[in-house]
């Protein structure tokens, strides 16, 4: 019964101490911070791994263990999130399933990115920079895209542009009906969709949906209705994957860390989603590009601010 | 030699288990309240006391060294407008932490080349630089060992060491909650007319201990294992959710 008291002290104490992250943090601050992004991301819809590893790397979580554990946990919330959509017959499993192909190479690749850049002494700079990045152009199209959804509603009467264009893709080989995401494509747009962002997802530890569903909409032309329950199938296995390899090859999957934000998390995923219903979605979708911003702008701050120290110590180095 | 031999004895019978000769005329006696100290999961720091007696008058230095490794110090430099680490410089031979401590001054105990050989005094830890030819050597090693300052690994002061009459000594070592696990080795000098008169090495072992150091054990020992687990874990927790908060 050691263990279970072990358990308890934890949950009583303030700090906890993260074994692979070997930082001491404070349980509710983790809880919080858990809850905060699972309540965004019920409201928004999308996984909220890309705010969440900034913020455990803003409170001292190594970057490379932020990334691994974020990988860990967003297994845990896509196995809930898929659940629900699956009770309402929202996942085209061929698609998952074509995706998946593409993702597993992709994310394969991308954990052995990792560990070179790993053993280089790169990867915070490299993960910094790589978020950097994508939150910023994926907050400036958000801003733009609610900003004129917004004036839309204004006025009503203009209509919605075309969804999915006929062009080079059409020629593409191995083509296949996708039944309940209403396509008959080639199967390699999804895996090469599944592919890219594999690569992205086990670097920035994220699990891609703010990735994926453009993508699917934007590039295959999916039914909205089950893009996200589609997109959260294919997540679950590109994760666990991505987790069993960052263990494998890193050890910077910090089992506690991962179960005590999914605590938070799926407590405020489900206060989210039922606030979310309640607000109006473009300003939502508006707020959430400022705050992805704000987060990207953070990120680039500590990327280009004079350090106090510019030496750092790699002990058991070369 | 026969000097030499009692002085390696003396250094080495402690670590050796082998019990130190305890004559009467044993010049310095000295031990730690506690020879282990155990990383738990709250663990803040730990305060060790040392203490001993000696044969009579005289002043003692205390040197506590933790275990050796190779060091990378590595600077950042602006490229671009980023601060990326680029060069970077090794050490072999890098205690994990440095810490002494002394009755007086350890300057006016012992002259400079002694202290040297007993590397007293940051400036004579033997550290080995991969590269001696590099021409930026003296600010790698300069940075490292503000770093390891900074981190309260490396002690800038030496402690206090009280006497209590002329024979009896004491002194609290202070163990930063950022230790590294390890075997600490607490060398004690007993010191007359600026000469050491004897010897004794005490050592101290730090450990993690708990449920927190076996997950970092099995996860570096059976990384394919930890990470199975880890995703059954997450796929059950997954699962549990779905349940605790399915719409009736």
């Amino acid at each position: 019964m050691t263990w279970a008291s072990a358990v308890l002290d934890w949950f009583l104490g303030l700090q906890i101490y993260l074994p692979i992250a070997e930082v001491a943090l404070n349980v509710f601050l983790l809880l919080g911070l858990g809850a905060g992004v699972g309540m965004l991301s019920g409201l928004f819809g999308v996984g909220g791994g890309f705010l969440l590893t900034p913020l455990l790397i803003f409170v001292g979580v190594p970057p490379a263990v932020a990334v691994a554990t974020q990988s860990n946990q967003v297994v845990a919330s896509s196995v809930s999130g898929v659940l629900a959509h699956w009770a309402r017959g929202n996942v085209d499993f061929k698609m998952g399933a074509v995706m998946l192909a593409g993702g597993i190479g992709g994310s394969s690749l991308g954990v052995i990115i990792f560990t070179v850049l790993k053993e280089l002494g790169q990867i915070d700079l490299f993960i910094a920079v790589a978020y950097v990045i994508t939150l910023s152009s994926i907050g400036i199209l958000m801003a733009i895209e609610s900003a004129n959804a917004l004036a839309r509603t204004r006025r009503p009467n203009r209509l919605p542009t075309k969804l999915h264009q006929h062009n080079w893709a059409q020629g593409l080989p191995f083509k296949m009906r996708f039944r309940k995401s209403r396509l008959y494509i080639s199967a390699l747009l999804p895996a090469g969709i599944g592919f890219v962002v594999g690569i992205m997802s086990a670097i920035m530890g994220v699990g891609g949906a703010f990735l994926l569903v453009p993508a699917m909409i934007y590039l295959l032309g999916m039914a909205t209705s089950a893009v996200v329950g589609t997109s959260l199938f294919q997540i679950i296995f590109v994760q666990s994957w991505v987790t069993f390899w960052q263990a494998n090859n890193n050890q910077t999957v910090d089992i506690l860390l991962a179960l005590i934000l999914t605590i938070g998390g799926v407590v405020g995923a489900q206060m989210g989603g039922r606030l979310g219903a309640r607000l109006p979605g473009e300003q939502l979708r508006f707020l959430m590009a400022i705050m992805i911003l704000v987060t990207a702008g953070g990120m680039l701050y500590e990327l280009v601010a004079t350090p106090a120290d510019p030496f750092t110590l790699v002990i058991g180095g070369y | 030699m026969r000097a030499l031999l009692r002085a390696l004895v003396l250094l080495l019978g402690p670590l050796l288990g082998a019990v130190p000769p305890a004559q009467a005329q044993a010049p310095l006696i000295a031990d730690l309240d506690d020879h282990l100290i155990a990383i738990t999961t709250g663990f803040a720091g730990a305060d060790v006391l040392l203490f001993g007696t000696t044969d009579g008058p005289g002043d003692v230095i205390v040197v506590v060294k933790g275990p050796v490794d190779n060091v990378d110090v590595v600077r950042k430099e602006r490229v671009a407008g980023i601060w990326i680490n680029r060069k970077s410089l090794g050490f072999q031979n890098v205690p994990a932490v440095y810490m002494t401590a002394s009755s007086k001054p350890i300057e006016d105990l012992l002259p400079e080349p002694l202290r040297a050989s007993y590397q007293m005094g940051i400036p004579n830890i033997r550290i080995v630089p991969v590269d001696p030819a590099d021409p930026e050597l003296g600010e790698f090693s300069a940075a490292l060992i503000r770093n390891k300052q900074a981190s309260g690994l490396f002690a800038p002061q030496p402690a206090r060491i009280l006497f209590i009459g002329d024979r009896l000594f004491r002194v609290n070592l202070r163990v930063p909650s950022s230790v590294p696990t390890g075997t600490y080795l607490a060398e004690v000098y007993l010191v007359r007319e600026q000469k050491v008169v004897g010897v004794q090495t005490t050592p101290l072992v730090i450990s993690k201990i708990g449920f927190g150091a076996d997950i970092y054990d099995f996860a570096h020992r059976h990384g394919a294992a930890y990470g199975v687990i880890a995703v059954l874990v997450a796929l059950f927790a997954g699962w549990l959710a779905h349940l605790a908060f399915r719409r009736r």
